[in-house]
């Protein structure tokens, strides 16, 4: 690893000063900045440690939400009984993702600013847009199997690794940030970016902002909900296609539902447009099919990864369905 | 000043590293003072530091779990970890387990239960199941197998390796 200088930072506006500085980046969990520093991607040379700062309790709030402070650990999050009991979607994809003791040390925000796992962006023998601007995309005709249908340019096609991310964006969760200019409330759909033809960019969070807390809604989805993520092994893989789903039923009619794809997009992907189709319809698999449909609109596949399309398709459709029974559905 | 630092040359060009910092760490029930570069992680500071080398160093990317230690009583992977970020927490390691020279409940278990071969990944996989005893979240045996995930073991003993957490969980042998 490359050296450089280490500070603590007491308080969020020391935090926002030191970060300013050329090369710094803030620290917390460390779990996907380490590894990356391990392996010469990422090269700050100036490190501000966050974790002093009293950001990781999980309160209500006044509109009968939920606020996660950004240093909430992954872990605690996932089992605090509030998000257990009225956002079971989150603790559900939070559990999906990692391992037990990456969950106890990576923090809720910087899950939502972990990196690609690309591995071309991985790889420093190669060109990769997101690692060296106008270098150049391996991905798009280099292996592929793991990489984005959804959303692509011609400059990158890599995708979101987050699961927890995934079930913010079907919640429609709120990213809290605090910076020189001041605070920003940030909806979770703007939060991330697509590649376009500035790949280096994951996020909206401006250089010198610090995420403080994500704020969920009232509205948990807790009856019809389910996260169905699929892989190549069981436990301890990222997602080939993800899918939150979340129900809102009288009966068998949907008076709301909320679907967000992980594994296939820049940013958990989600077409609202295609979400209304359900609005007042019964909860058919008929309806789902058409939802899919929808939600698949302009897919495109590369080399490896074309089976995604049709595995994205069929994924919707059963995560909605197991939301639906709320029982999972082989 | 030697000639080979003297100003001009390529020595004397070099950055310089920046310095180290006095870092108190508690292992084990002893606090420990090093000297250390900020990017010394656990890992390196119990086994360079420290001498403690009972956690292995497998991946050093937070993928195969030989490292785990647990940091106030949860797991952790101590390659991923910052010793810097690591001071005011009770560090326990393998070297920690045994008291009054009796093995850990769990240590014994992985003789018993016949659950390692080679043996590298073993100190891992016992803080593991420790911290999986601690955490107190696995209910069924899909759990157990879902929570040890981060512990790989290439010699394949993993069925030995679940009927020892089974065991620790029915007899909370935690820390």
């Amino acid at each position: 690893m490359r050296p450089f200088t280490f500070t603590q930072a007491p308080d969020i506006a020391t935090a926002v000063q030191e970060v300013s500085s050329d090369g710094a980046k803030f620290i917390a969990g460390g779990t996907n900045l380490l590894d990356l520093m391990k392996i010469d991607v990422m090269r700050p040379s100036h490190l501000v440690d966050i974790t002093q700062i009293a950001l990781d309790t999980i309160e209500e709030t006044e509109q009968g939400g939920l606020r996660l402070g950004a240093l909430a650990k992954n872990a605690d999050t996932a089992y605090h009984p509030l998000v257990e009991a009225r956002y079971p979607l989150l603790s559900h994809a939070i559990l999906a993702g990692a391992t037990a003791q990456l969950r106890n040390m990576a923090t809720d925000g910087g899950n939502l600013l972990q990196r690609t796992r690309c591995y071309y962006f991985y790889d420093t023998h190669t060109p990769c847009n997101k690692r060296e601007p106008g270098s150049g995309c391996s991905a798009i005709n280099g292996y592929n199997r793991d990489l984005a249908i959804l959303g692509t340019s011609e400059h990158c096609i890599a995708t979101h690794p987050s699961d927890m991310a995934v079930a913010l964006a079907a919640l429609e969760a709120t990213v809290h940030v605090t910076g020189k200019n001041g605070d920003r409330a940030i909806p979770f759909a703007d939060f991330h970016r697509l590649p376009g033809d500035t790949p280096h960019l994951d996020t909206n969070l401006q250089p010198d902002e610090i995420i403080t807390a994500i704020e969920l809604p009232a509205k948990g989805f807790a009856q019809h909900y389910t996260y169905l993520k699929l892989r190549d092994r069981a436990s301890y893989a990222f997602a080939l296609v993800s899918v939150a789903a979340a129900l809102d039923l009288d009966g068998d009619s949907i008076k709301e539902a909320r679907i967000a794809l992980g594994g296939v997009a820049h940013k958990p992907w989600r077409v609202p447009e295609a979400e209304a189709l359900l609005q007042g319809q019964p909860a058919t698999r008929e309806n789902f099919r058409k939802v899919a449909e929808a939600y698949l609109q302009g897919a495109k596949g590369y080399k490896d990864n074309t089976f995604k399309i049709e595995l994205a398709n069929r994924a919707i459709v059963r995560a909605l369905e197991q939301a639906t029974k709320m029982e999972a559905i082989a | 000043m030697s000639p080979e630092n003297a100003p001009g040359t390529a020595a004397a060009q070099r950055p310089t590293l920046p310095e180290t910092r006095t870092v108190t760490l508690r292992v084990n029930g002893t606090s420990h003072q090093l000297q250390i570069a900020p990017w010394t992680s656990v890992l390196d500071a119990l086994r360079e530091h420290l001498q403690l080398t009972g956690t292995k160093k497998g991946c050093d990317h937070g993928q195969c779990g030989a490292c785990t230690i647990l940091l106030d009583g949860k797991r952790i992977n101590s390659c991923l970890t910052l010793a810097v970020m690591q001071e005011n927490k009770e560090i326990t390691t393998i070297e920690g387990l045994a008291k009054n020279g009796e093995l850990h409940p769990v240590q014994q278990a992985f003789i018993d239960h016949d659950a390692f071969q080679c043996g590298y990944c073993t100190p891992g996989q016992i803080c593991s199941v420790i911290g999986l005893v601690n955490e107190g979240k696995a209910k069924t045996l899909d759990d157990i197998k879902d929570l040890m995930s981060g512990n790989v073991c290439r010699c394949g003993a993993y069925a030995n390796i679940v009927q020892v957490a089974q065991e620790a969980l029915e007899r909370n042998t935690g820390l």
